[in-house]
């Protein structure tokens, strides 16, 4: 599924940081673990093709993500990678059903409302698709982002601290949901954190120094 | 969801600044319109209403004030000429046509004009309905007098003196409509036409009997003292432009006036106006594009997260670049397609409460021009918004992400 190979980033200031190889399986659920400023959203960067790093290489399903022009390479990051952040970001514009319209499309895949439906709908929140993003609470909105991350049925799910801004009750549904709809979704699932109500739930982990 | 409904959506998300630039944009777009509609039409209308015209001869003083008074019937006339003088150069060989006038009443602010058939000649004048004048006190009017003033064959009206106002009525006669003239689009549309000799029977009926008493001998009384306003010449040959004019200004107690000539000089003087608030038109339109590019570049930075977000979802950087540009020219285009409607609306609303129906504006015209203020808002657009859109296609998502 993923192969990291010899990577390696420098950052503006001279700092290097070197990543140790890792490959995931299809389907796997991995933890990323490490400090604050150990290079975790770097590192999350480099695996989604956002931060292509100096050396190394990176493939998903095959394909060596960093030889790909810009266009494909957003445009494969579209189709197969979703990503949660630790806070939510949606588009204020738009509804919460356009902001998954908005994500199937920018995925050059046509809209398919019955696909939202069915996702907003394991998530619970299918009464708020017409909502705005201002009037749903955190813990709906972080549903919000892990529903556009699934819509179009990625083959790696990668979550940043997730459950960070989250209190407990929240932190652990969120982090069921994600489990759940990797699992409902065949996706391989990254999650990135330092949050320690997070570590039980996952046998592999990958640990930066 | 295509790039350009998120950026409509963007723009309705924030009514109140969009709002703001396209009231901007459309007040700039529409002083512009009002500008280039009015004008246009003007300067039409000037040449529509002297084309056939080469020469007004009057009584001396302002030359403007005479073609003002005699082609454009706006101003008052600079005074009266002789009748025998007017016949004998009317009798000139350099002239072909020569039509005389005797202005100096109106009914309901509509100037009465004495003239002879040659008026109907030299404006190339048709009746719609009825018949021209034949007899004293027979008229035919205009076709916007006849739908203004509610007027109909066979309806009588009393003349008023002066050129405006009603005060005076001459009540010893009334006018009947006999014709009603086809619409001319010149001057023409707001006149009533009668012959010379009703006016100035209007004007002084007793005096007029007093005088064929005392001037019993005189073989020809009537020519010999009556007087007109002006003489509208059409020349016979390209030469006469050089020699008659100063024949009549050395030779003649009246002066010789060229419609052309004045007319040109008067748009000038309508031009220094007009192109002062040319300029300030353009000057609100460069404010409004500094407006939207505020408005984008501020809403770039708060929107950063959120198109480097769009990013991670699969835009590439070129939909990111349509996005914002598109709404910088969305918002620039609906202000200039409401500002040329409110430009229109405006010129109508003017034209409406214009007192002199003579040279009324219409804002129901449309002129191939008004592309160009089209291309204009266009260019503004890009302009606003090219700056903000290469920044959001050149932005380092990596780095606008990880600041979070």
């Amino acid at each position: 599924m993923i192969a990291l190979n010899a990577v390696s980033h420098n950052y503006q200031n001279g700092h290097k940081i070197s990543f140790k190889d890792w490959q995931v399986n299809d389907g796997s659920q991995w933890l990323l673990l490490g400090a604050s400023g150990s290079g975790k959203t770097t590192l999350l960067h480099i695996l989604t093709g956002i931060l292509k790093p100096q050396q190394g290489s990176v493939a998903i399903n095959g394909t060596s993500i960093y030889n790909l022009s810009s266009k494909d390479l957003d445009q494969f990051r579209g189709r197969n990678i979703g990503i949660i952040f630790q806070r939510p970001h949606l588009i204020k514009s738009l509804t919460i059903k356009e902001n998954l319209i908005m994500a199937q499309s920018f995925a050059n895949l046509p809209t398919d409302l019955n696909r939202v439906k069915d996702v907003l709908t394991s998530l619970g929140i299918a009464d708020k698709k017409n909502a705005y993003p201002s009037e749903l609470s955190q813990g709906q909105l972080q549903r919000v982002s892990i529903a556009r991350a699934v819509i179009n049925k990625p083959t790696l799910l990668i979550a940043d601290e997730p459950t960070s801004s989250l209190d407990d009750k929240n932190a652990a549904a969120v982090l069921k949901l994600l489990i759940d709809q990797s699992g409902i979704n065949q996706a391989t699932l990254i999650v990135a954190t330092h949050d320690k109500r997070v570590k039980d739930a996952f046998t592999n982990t990958y640990e930066l120094s | 969801m295509s790039p350009l409904k998120i950026s409509w959506k963007s723009i309705w998300s924030k009514p109140l600044s969009s709002a703001l630039n396209i009231m901007l944009i459309a007040f700039g777009t529409g002083i512009l319109t009002i500008l280039l509609l009015a004008s246009k039409q003007i300067s039409d209308k000037l040449e529509n209403n002297s084309k056939d015209i080469d020469l007004v001869v009057g009584a001396k003083g302002s030359p403007l004030q005479l073609i003002l008074s005699s082609i454009y019937y706006i101003d008052f006339p600079t005074g009266n000429i002789p009748l025998k003088e007017a016949e004998e150069l009317a009798r000139s060989p350099f002239v072909k046509k020569a039509v005389p006038l005797a202005l100096g009443d109106n009914y309901n602010g509509v100037r009465i004009v004495g003239t002879d058939s040659n008026f109907v000649g030299i404006y190339k004048l048709k009746v719609k309905e009825g018949k021209f004048w034949q007899i004293d006190f027979e008229t035919t009017i205009g076709t916007s007098v006849a739908e203004n003033l509610k007027l109909k064959i066979g309806d009588t009206f009393y003349g008023a003196h002066g050129l405006a106002g009603s005060t005076d009525v001459h009540k010893t006669h009334a006018y009947k409509v006999s014709g009603i003239l086809a619409p001319q689009g010149n001057v023409t549309d707001n006149l009533i036409l009668t012959n010379i000799s009703s006016v100035w029977k209007m004007h002084d009926p007793e005096e007029e009997k007093e005088h064929n008493h005392r001037t019993d001998k005189n073989e020809a009384p009537e020519i010999e003292n009556k007087e007109i306003t002006s003489l509208l010449i059409q020349y016979r040959s390209p030469m006469s432009v050089v020699m008659f004019p100063r024949m009549v200004n050395e030779s003649t107690n009246m002066q010789a006036a060229s419609p052309a000539q004045e007319s040109t000089r008067l748009f000038s003087l309508i031009g220094v106006g007009v192109d002062t608030l040319q300029w300030f038109a353009v000057l609100i339109m460069f404010i409004a594009a500094i407006s939207v590019f505020v408005n984008l570049y501020n809403s770039l930075k708060e929107r950063s997260y959120d198109l480097a977000i769009m990013r991670t979802l699969g835009a590439s950087r070129g939909k990111l670049f349509l996005i914002v540009i598109a709404e910088g020219i969305m918002l620039t285009l609906a202000g200039t397609l409401i500002g040329i409607a409110l430009g229109h609306f405006a010129l109508q609303f003017i034209g409406g409460n214009q007192e002199s129906s003579q040279a009324r504006l219409s804002g129901f015209i449309f002129l191939g021009q008004e592309a160009y203020l089209f291309v204009a808002g266009l260019a503004i657009g890009i302009f606003a918004a090219i700056i903000p859109a290469v920044q959001a296609y050149r932005s380092n998502i990596s780095k606008i992400l990880s600041k979070n």
